[in-house]
């Protein structure tokens, strides 16, 4: 660890200034020449078949330059939002415009958009089937004490600052493409299939991105339409960005998960049994949650009973959401056990430490070293008090905790380095930087193996011309990228010291580059500045490739997989009101070896607002007579400002033991547990558990009163 | 949105020539933070936007003798920037101060608040002001959570003026101009629950525009609006309050609830339960229970009636610095 030069150390990103200034442009701000807008038509209902579409006065619109039928007469349409045509125009009040003049004629079918009441759901529900382990029913007699709730998260969508959207150019046999992209080295290839041409004919140019949260890896419908209107236009390019009320209806969702949970445990807190009875929908194809992974991270509990139900809804479909399913998962589990805790009146900490043994073996002492720092961060022992136990005055102040499991391997990445003579190094690599400070990353890998300033690293990414890189999701890139760098830059750091050692009369293996020179192990009286250095190559520049096989990686010990992380939260609760204020969410958070703690600890600080949000505000509303998204905006669909989120403490696990495991992703697990601290610190609060988030007033109110409910 | 028709006219007189008999012949541009969504929704469409900013008229802030005259156009910044309101006014500093958004506060303008379309989902998705479809009301059997307990229909969207509940508490009027006219209606009879599709929420006809707004001096007042969020976000409850005092004796008083009706609504019981009364937690309580007389929330909205008893009494409680 101590030896490392760069890596480890608290560095700022090295697009920082760009991005906050505005000096960085995202595809969604580019405006080349001659740009045309682009504007989809979507369906207005819920269920419909399509019988017929006339688009000619959308044609005759001035400034219109293509009018494109999506889904024509005959066609179903599932769900609100559905794109059914799209238009180019010179302006986007003209393609608007023209929107507007397509004629549709629907049949209206009936629909369903609501499935918090499995009762009510009817034919639509898909039970997965009952899985069973142990002897449920005999550890359920035997337990001393039994709790049972009710527990629900709502859908929620991504939200992602920037739009889904991009520019395309078609050009002759040429396709330019900036979208807003997780996967920079697959989408062209998405692309040029839908198109029928040759992937080698698209170039993918995306040097900023907006976030995505798992909503951004395949080229969408809406590439291939802009695609077609700037062909058609004879190579104009066409901006096709979503307007807000369609990102937030069809550009992606986290499934609902509600449940009807039974925990059960002995006096002393050891559980004895679980069963849980869960369902939820990610639209038209039911919700992908798979029942076996209750309880969440406390999965050896000796006898299970567990059936999830997905409902098919008429509402667009669910897209991965950062850490997909384990925010629920965690969400349903800790409510349970903390209520059962409650009920023994234990301290929630002390019931999950008694059944830590149900926890996999290996995590066992990280979530123990884990629950001990967040305990003392978040001043535990003086702030937690029994259920009910909170003091006079309508304040109520509560404390709880949550836990997170993830795999975060490294994708599949190759990278190519090059020395140059006058000392530059480029790392070309046709991955993405999605807002995890990847390209800082990438430039702190190379400085460290090069022995320069990390600075002087110039990092060229979000091309497709470049290497092959994996899709940015499941916590898959800085590990991936990470060795596929470091290899490149020990295999042109090789060929630079062959060219050196005998100018320091040495051999290579003796050479050590640090503080931009070379110098020969312990003599740094033989050394030669990196400038020098590389003006000995005249005009032959170092390229060398490197690679990271995501399935070998584990072996070569660069990076591994799995990683525990504890949440705790602190909140207090106008019970008058029903209002939750954030006082402190506490996320400590183990990924391996931390490469640079600064962009670590700012993926929890994302992770605990996207968390916060999700606690206490977000929900997509659905009316079911219309069918369709209420609050497809920023104005009903409430996210929290920054006088909403408290104080937020990001404590990253760095530890010898961990470091020595190699680098592991991080953008997912600081997402998972947040959501049942918050909600158990609730409960803490006032005395009776809210069941369904968010913790929104009315909400929080009924359960006062006795009347809390999923919907 | 659609196509339309810009004029920004430097006088009162111009800009009421302008106006037609219709909604949507021309619509008043103020601030422009309601009217640019709207348009942009396809909710209205009118064929000409007359923009107010360049009439200095419209504009400022006056003592005139014991009342305050609030020009239409002034900004929630400028108002809440105001020596003369924030010594006198603290209920109408704490609803701008409600709109938390610097930059809505910067834009936005007081006349604006008044007239601002209900935020009402069904109303903004096209549903009209009473929200219904083949015969029905979405309201009621829908999605409620933000809709109205007080009046009983058939309009159940709730006033969106931040401003209103002040207002009415402090008895103001508003001064509203016509092409041929000038008129002075008080800020309870300027806010309407509208009995059918083709009645405007306001007491404003197409061609007129409201100029100012005057409050009398001489009350101890206070807003105290429940808020989900602290950062944008429309209050789930509001309620302001206007009291007459003798000595720490409230000789009058007036409580005026938002964001529970159609219109700031007049909680005429608990102004009567605060007669005489000096005010303390078990006054202040009962004349919030008081407010409640005659709520019947709708499906899911049940929570607003705790609300409004919270609400009331800790407006009560800030007017006289007990909270």
């Amino acid at each position: 660890m101590d030896k490392r030069q760069v890596m480890g150390k608290r560095l700022n990103r090295l697009d920082g200034v760009a991005k906050a200034s505005g000096k960085a442009k995202y595809s969604s701000d580019l405006n080349p020449d001659q740009l045309l807008y682009g504007v989809l038509l979507t369906c207005p209902h819920a269920h419909a078949n399509i019988k017929s579409i006339d688009i000619e006065d959308a044609k005759r619109v001035p400034g219109v330059t293509s009018v494109r039928v999506i889904l024509g007469a005959g066609k179903e349409v599932q769900w609100r939002g559905a794109e059914i045509a799209s238009v180019a125009a010179t302006s986007e009040p003209a393609a608007r415009d023209a929107v507007r003049k397509i004629k549709v004629d629907y049949e209206i079918l009936p629909h369903l958009v609501k499935e918090a009441e499995l009762s009510k759901v009817g034919p639509r529900a898909r039970p997965s089937g009952e899985q069973v382990s142990g002897d449920p029913e005999k550890g359920f007699a035997e337990a001393d004490a039994v709790s049972e709730g009710i527990y629900g998260v709502p859908v929620i969508t991504h939200c992602c600052l920037e739009p889904h959207g991009q520019i395309v150019r078609w050009s002759g046999d040429k396709i330019d493409y900036w979208p807003s992209t997780q996967n920079v080295s697959a989408v062209g290839g998405d692309l040029a299939k839908s198109l029928g041409v040759d992937v080698t004919n698209v170039s993918v140019d995306m040097q900023y991105m907006g976030g995505g949260f798992g909503s951004k890896f395949p080229a969408d419908i809406w590439a291939s339409e802009a695609a077609q209107h700037s062909k058609a236009s004879g190579g104009r390019p066409v901006k096709m960005f979503l307007d807000r009320a369609t990102e937030l209806s069809i550009a992606g969702n986290r499934p609902s998960v509600f449940g009807k949970v039974k925990v059960a445990a002995k006096s002393d807190g050891t559980m004895t049994a679980w069963q849980s009875e869960t369902w939820g929908s990610g639209g038209m194809t039911g919700g992908g949650l798979n029942a076996d992974l209750f309880p969440y991270v406390f999965r050896q509990v000796p006898n299970r009973k567990v059936n999830h139900t997905a409902v098919s809804l008429n509402m667009g479909s669910a897209r991965a959401w950062r850490a997909p399913n384990h925010p629920q998962q965690a969400y349903i589990t800790f409510s349970a056990m903390e209520d059962l805790a409650a009920k023994l009146k234990m301290d929630p900490i002390d019931f999950f430490l008694k059944n830590i043994g149900t926890v996999r073996q290996d995590f066992r002492p990280t979530y123990e070293r884990q629950l001990a720092k967040g305990m003392e961060l978040i001043d535990w022992k003086k702030n937690w008090h029994q259920r009910g136990d909170s003091g006079k005055g309508p304040v109520k102040r509560g404390l709880g905790v949550g836990f997170a499991t993830w795999g975060g391997l490294g994708h599949d990445s190759k990278c190519r380095t090059t020395i140059n003579p006058d000392g530059t190094v480029e790392v070309e690599i046709g991955s993405q930087d999605i807002g995890t400070a990847a390209r800082t990353m990438i430039a702190m890998v190379t400085a460290e193996t090069t022995g320069i300033d990390y600075t002087r690293v110039k990092v060229k990414l979000g091309d497709n011309h470049y290497p092959a890189s994996g899709a940015s999701g499941g916590s898959t890139t800085t590990g991936g990228v990470s060795v596929s760098s470091r290899k490149a830059a020990v295999n042109a750091m090789d060929k630079l010291f062959e060219k050196i050692a005998p100018l320091l009369n040495s051999t290579p293996d003796q050479l050590e580059a640090r503080d931009n020179t070379i110098r020969v192990k312990g003599d740094p009286s033989r050394s030669m500045s990196w400038t020098a250095a590389c003006q000995k190559l005249g005009i032959e520049k170092i390229t060398e490739m490197g690679e990271n096989v995501g399935r070998n990686a584990g072996k070569e010990g660069l990076i591994t997989q799995g990683v525990a992380g504890v949440q705790m939260a602190d909140v207090s609760v106008d019970i008058e009101t029903g209002v939750v204020k954030m006082n402190k969410l506490v996320i400590v958070q183990d990924c391996g070896l931390v490469v640079n703690p600064k962009t670590a600890e700012s993926q929890g600080y994302g992770a605990g607002i996207m968390t916060i949000c999700a606690a206490l505000m977000e929900e997509r509303i659905t009316d079911q007579v219309l069918g369709k998204v209420l609050n497809a905006d920023m104005e009903f669909y409430k996210l929290a400002s920054m006088n909403d989120i408290g104080e937020i403490i990001v404590h990253m696990d760095i530890h010898p033991d961990n470091d020595k495991r190699g680098i592991i992703g991080l953008g997912e697990p600081v997402a998972i547990g947040g959501m049942a601290a918050i909600g158990n610190a609730c409960a803490n609060a006032i005395g009776v558990r809210v069941p369904s988030l968010p913790l929104t007033p009315d909400r929080v109110l009924a359960a006062l009163a006795g009347k809390g409910r999923l919907a | 949105m659609e196509q339309f028709a810009y004029a920004s006219p430097k006088n009162l007189k111009d800009a009421l020539g302008m106006l037609g008999s219709d909604w949507n012949d021309a619509a008043v541009l103020a601030g422009g933070t309601d009217l640019i969504s709207l348009m942009k929704d396809y909710v209205v469409s009118p064929k000409k936007v007359v923009n107010l900013k360049g009439i200095k008229k419209l504009h400022g802030i006056t003592q005139k003798g014991s009342d305050v005259h609030i020009g239409a156009i002034t900004t929630l910044d400028e108002l809440t920037s105001s020596p003369v309101i924030r010594s006198q006014f603290p209920s109408l500093i704490t609803a701008a101060m409600g709109v938390s958004s610097p930059q809505i506060r910067n834009m936005g303008t007081v006349g604006g608040d008044l007239c601002q379309r209900p935020r009402c989902w069904y109303f903004r998705g096209g549903q009209g002001l009473l929200g219904m479809k083949d015969g029905k009301s979405l309201i009621v059997d829908g999605e409620n959570r933000y809709h109205a307990i007080f009046g009983g229909g058939p309009a159940y969207f709730v006033s969106a003026s931040s401003f209103g509940p002040a207002l009415v508490a402090l008895d103001a009027k508003i001064m509203i101009a016509s092409p041929t006219a000038t008129r002075t209606v008080n800020a309870a009879d300027f806010f309407i629950s509208p009995k059918d599709e083709k009645t405007r929420e306001i007491a404003l006809a197409p061609n007129e525009i409201v100029t100012d707004i005057v409050i009398p001096g001489g009350t101890t007042n206070a807003t105290y609006e429940v808020r989900h969020k602290e950062g944008l976000d429309w209050p789930l409850v509001t309620a302001s309050v206007a009291l007459k005092m003798s000595g720490k004796q409230v000789t009058s008083a007036s409580v005026v609830l938002g964001h529970v009706a159609p219109m700031p609504w007049n909680a005429a019981a608990a102004a009567q339960a605060l007669g005489g009364k000096t005010i303390d937690e078990s006054v202040a309580e009962a004349a919030g229970v008081a407010a409640t007389q005659g709520a019947r929330p709708l499906s899911q909205n049940d929570y607003k009636v705790q609300l409004v008893k919270v609400a009331v009494k800790r407006a009560l409680l800030s007017a006289a610095g007990i909270a």
